[in-house]
């Protein structure tokens, strides 16, 4: 007779790959053929997937990033020395997060706590100046609809500025539900699937940064 | 499903004597109390059963398939005689716009993923899949862009730019009505449940798999889906890029493929046919997986050659992508790309020929029984080759240059997708129908079903080559007698036989219909095994219990039901086969050494409730009124804080108490029947 451990994790194990992530049933990690757990197989599929999302997004604007309108083309716009602090606030956030993560596995609630608010906070610091620097543009006349150039990075630093703000939020619905110890299953593994996913937007924001910003017109 | 969520009514019967205490449904963590009902349409909506939910697929599909059947016909219907009267200009346009894409998109795809749903953890021994929740939320997702792409019908008109969909053809200007908008928005929360599908299938192939079932002993049903999934987690991306773009060019005024602007029109393109190439494997590699578990059970051969027809499916996943371009050769992209596109292409058609020799050889010298099942697919082995020809004569740049847009490429995909998908999924219909229903379908109505789809489909698509050649342009919604031509090769005498040949093709259609709801009246009940199969799913009652087997089988071959109903003591390749156990007595061995506690995934509101919110916000954007959107994203996001504090199997403390010792098969628990 089969053990009911074992049974248990081939199905109850439970679905979780897109929000962040709930465990199973509290039994730790279930054994699974590829001995990676479902959650975290899943997670990385989605990252994958998520890599032709920016890829279409990248390429979009590597076309059109020519197609300006006069003086409001990137080699004009672009304000580097304020990017490339934001940039470094949303860089620190990937070592604040590896810290939480690690935190997650000495089981050492209240540092996970604190080091994914500081992660949400330093996240938060990376959109508001995403803010200021669209309506900074919007000022000087770059609307979404300007030019070929500002609809296209636009819509491609837009959609990075989702992907970042779907992790604060992430990030503080876990320190709020480890807080009121609502999160059923395995809490480290949970930081941990938050962590892929912020890194994964970080190195997204690495690539954009390079591509749009440094690489002159 | 959880087996202790029953309602407090329901009388407690507990396998010990000692009557076992009520337990009542957790709402420690949940939001809400959770469904619990086994019956009734609440255990439909609610449920979190892949096979419930591969039912639901398979039947959505199926309805749209008939939906679309019938604009494929009005599509005929206007076109039977020279100035049909039929249908409008405008109103032709939007029909074979959505014909093609309900065919594509809410039957083809759909369908793949309801087989894939039911079968697949029945094929790796598994007790459902990896993400039960997100499973259901897939299902829901579909069946909302199904909804929402069909409401254009009621709602000014549907989409009508063709199912590619060209830019600027689509562009607000010249499709002024909302069509495109339902049709971008629509297919992009189809594209949700295909995403969030191929995430599950794939970490359940890989995470499940019953003990010793290696990859090489995966039915090949189960890895050509496998492939399948791999190309949905990359295709669906690009075109969910491509969809996001023309929102918003349509919706917030960007000029994205607007060539007054300066943009590219060929922007689109690529993005589309990046997707739409691999596409067209997602809609076929399905159908090959099941012809490669049909053609064996009856042959009573192994498949030959397995590995290669294995990998020759990788390999057409991998060349999949590096051949979008042929699509566009008459646009203008060089002669470079033209050349690399079109050798690429050629190369594609060798590990397809492997495939179809594999079959072939998989049936010489076979014992052969002609059942319904094995009519359809040994029909796929047959107009899948055609289909096969007439595209490599257009992966010929020059040759495709005369043949783009017109009939001949219309001809072209119908074989391969008609010939392809539609034949294996109706090879599947006959053959897994006792598993799934247990009932096996009629299989005298299932022969005459056979003959009027082959004979339809030929006579409707095999015309269109001459049509095709002779210069007829797809997408043409009325021709006259003046510029038909004469002899022979005159053309309306070839689109008469077409559209007479759509309409044997429905009949076809409709004896299915008929044999499902005749077998479901009159059928007696299906035998344990009533096609002496070869792969796991069979090791189990029919149609399966909630929890799929008493005991995990543990495997030790390729088409390890056979080996256990047969030794082959026959030397080298020569197959001699001696019984050793009957089905009945595989199952009983099974069952003998049920597992004791089985604990399911419990049922769940949240699947429905987080992708109801996304047709609200898809209106609000169609309509400019982004405060339904704005609402419609705040419901969506109450209800995925519900769905994460919510367990997705009620806690252990939940089940039934202690497990039992007596070593009975107890896995019905306390929900005794
Ligand atoms: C039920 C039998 C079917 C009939 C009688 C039929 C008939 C037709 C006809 C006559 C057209 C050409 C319309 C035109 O160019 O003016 C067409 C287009 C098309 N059909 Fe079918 N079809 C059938 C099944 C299918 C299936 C099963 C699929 C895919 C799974 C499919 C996919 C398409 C596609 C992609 C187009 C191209 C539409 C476009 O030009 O945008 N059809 N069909
Ligand atoms: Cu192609």
């Amino acid at each position: 007779m089969s053990d009911a451990a074992t049974l248990e994790a081939q199905v109850a194990h439970d679905d979780h790959g897109d929000h962040g992530g709930h465990g199973g049933n509290g039994a730790g990690h279930p054994p699974t053929t590829t001995g990676l757990s479902h959650n975290k197989l899943g997670m990385w599929l989605f990252l994958g997937s998520e890599c032709l999302l920016f890829g279409g997004l990248i390429s979009t604007y590597m076309l059109y990033r020519g197609r300006a309108s006069e003086n409001l083309g990137p080699d004009q716009i672009y304000d580097l020395p304020f990017t490339s602090v934001s940039s470094f606030v949303l860089l620190m956030s990937s070592l604040t997060m590896v810290l939480a993560v690690s935190a997650a596995g000495r089981k050492d609630v209240r540092n996970v706590k604190l080091w994914l608010t500081v992660t949400a906070l330093l996240g938060a610091t990376f959109v508001g100046g995403q803010v200021y620097e669209f309506t900074s543009f919007y000022r000087e006349g770059l609307g979404f609809t300007t030019s070929l150039f500002s609809s296209s990075f636009y819509a491609l630093t837009g959609f990075h500025g989702v992907h970042v703000s779907v992790g604060i939020i992430m990030l503080l619905a876990v320190v709020g539900m480890i807080s009121r110890d609502r999160i059923p299953g395995d809490r480290a593994e949970v930081v941990e699937l938050v962590g892929l996913y912020w890194h994964f937007v970080d190195i997204v924001w690495i690539v954009i940064f390079t591509l749009v910003y440094l690489i002159p017109a | 499903m959880a087996i202790i969520e029953r309602p407090a009514t329901e009388p407690v019967v507990a396998p010990t004597p000692t009557p076992a205490p009520i337990v009542t449904p957790s709402e420690a963590f949940g939001t809400f109390r959770r469904p619990v009902e086994t019956t009734g349409w609440r255990a439909w909506v609610f449920t979190v059963d892949h096979k419930k939910i591969g039912v639901m697929y398979g039947a959505a599909a199926l309805f749209f398939f008939v939906v679309a059947g019938l604009e494929a016909l009005l599509i005929r219907a206007q076109l039977a005689g020279p100035e049909g009267t039929v249908l409008s200009a405008d109103v032709y346009n939007q029909m074979f716009t959505m014909h093609a894409t309900t065919m594509i998109f809410l039957f083809a795809i759909p369908m793949a993923a309801g087989l894939a749903n039911y079968l697949v953890p029945l094929q790796i021994g598994a007790r459902d899949v990896a993400f039960p929740r997100i499973n259901a939320f897939g299902f829901w997702c579909f069946l909302a862009g199904g909804i929402v792409l069909n409401l254009s019908w009621f709602l000014g008109g549907a989409a009508d730019g063709g199912w590619f969909m060209y830019q600027p053809n689509a562009s607000v200007p010249f499709s002024p009505t909302n069509g495109v908008d339902f049709w971008a928005l629509g297919l992009q929360i189809a594209g949700i449940a295909s995403l969030t599908g191929a995430i599950n299938l794939i970490v359940t192939i890989l995470n499940m798999r019953a003990p010793g079932m290696s990859l090489m002993r995966m039915p090949v049903f189960t890895w050509m889906i496998l492939v399948t999934q791999f190309l949905l987690v990359f295709a669906i991306p690009v075109i969910t890029v491509a969809f996001f773009l023309l929102t918003f060019q349509r919706s917030f005024d960007a000029a994205f493929f607007s060539p007054a602007a300066g943009a590219d029109p060929l922007l689109w393109q690529h993005l589309f046919w990046i997707f739409g190439h691999p596409e067209v494997y997602i809609l076929v590699l399905p159908s090959f997986g099941i012809v490669s578990e049909v053609l064996p059970v009856f042959s009573k051969k192994p498949l030959f050659g397995y590995p290669f027809v294995v990998f020759s499916g990788i390999a057409i996943g991998f060349l999949g992508w590096g051949v979008w371009a042929h699509h566009m050769f008459a646009s203008g992209l060089g002669p470079v790309s033209v050349a690399v596109f079109a050798t690429a292409t050629m190369a594609i058609a060798v590990p397809t020929g492997v495939k179809i020799i594999n079959w072939t050889l998989t049936m010489w010298g076979g014992k052969l029984r002609f059942t319904t099942a094995m009519l359809f697919a040994m029909g796929l082995v047959v107009q899948f080759t055609i289909g096969g020809l007439s595209g490599v004569t257009h992966s010929v740049a020059p040759s495709d240059t005369q043949q783009t847009d017109t009939y001949y490429i219309v001809a072209h995909f119908h074989y391969v997708l008609f010939g392809g998908s539609v034949l294996g999924f109706f090879a599947g219909f006959y053959y897994w129908w006792p598993k799934v229903f247990g009932k096996c379908l009629s299989e005298r109505l299932g022969r005459w079903n056979f003959w009027l789809m082959i004979i339809g489909m030929n006579l409707t698509f095999g015309p269109m080559h001459i049509l095709g050649l002779q210069g007829q342009p797809r997408r043409m919604y009325i021709w006259t007698t003046e510029r038909s031509g004469e002899g022979f090769f005159n053309l309306g005498f070839w689109n008469l036989v077409s559209s007479i040949g759509a309409f044997i093709l429905a009949v076809g259609v409709l004896f299915f219909l008929t044999n499902i709801v005749h077998t479901h009246r009159k059928g007696a009940p299906a035998p344990l095994d009533p096609w002496d199969a070869r792969t796991l799913e069979w090791i189990t009652t029919n149609p399966p219990k909630e929890h799929n087997f008493d005991r995990v089988p543990t495997v030790s071959h390729l088409d390890e039901f056979f080996h256990r109903k047969y030794e082959d003591v026959g030397e080298g390749d020569a197959h001699d086969l001696r019984a050793v156990a009957t089905a009945e007595e595989v199952l009983a061995a099974e069952q003998a050494q049920a597992d004791a506690q089985i604990h399911m995934p419990s049922p769940s509101y949240w699947p429905i409730v987080v992708a109801a919110t996304l047709p609200v916000i898809a209106l609000g954007i169609i309509y400019g009124v982004y405060i339904v959107s704005i609402v419609g994203a705040l419901l969506m996001v109450f209800g995925i804080f519900g769905w994460a504090m919510e367990p997705g199997t009620a806690p252990d403390s939940d089940f039934d108490p202690s497990p039992v010792d007596d070593g009975g098969p107890t896995t019905e628990l306390v929900r005794s029947e």
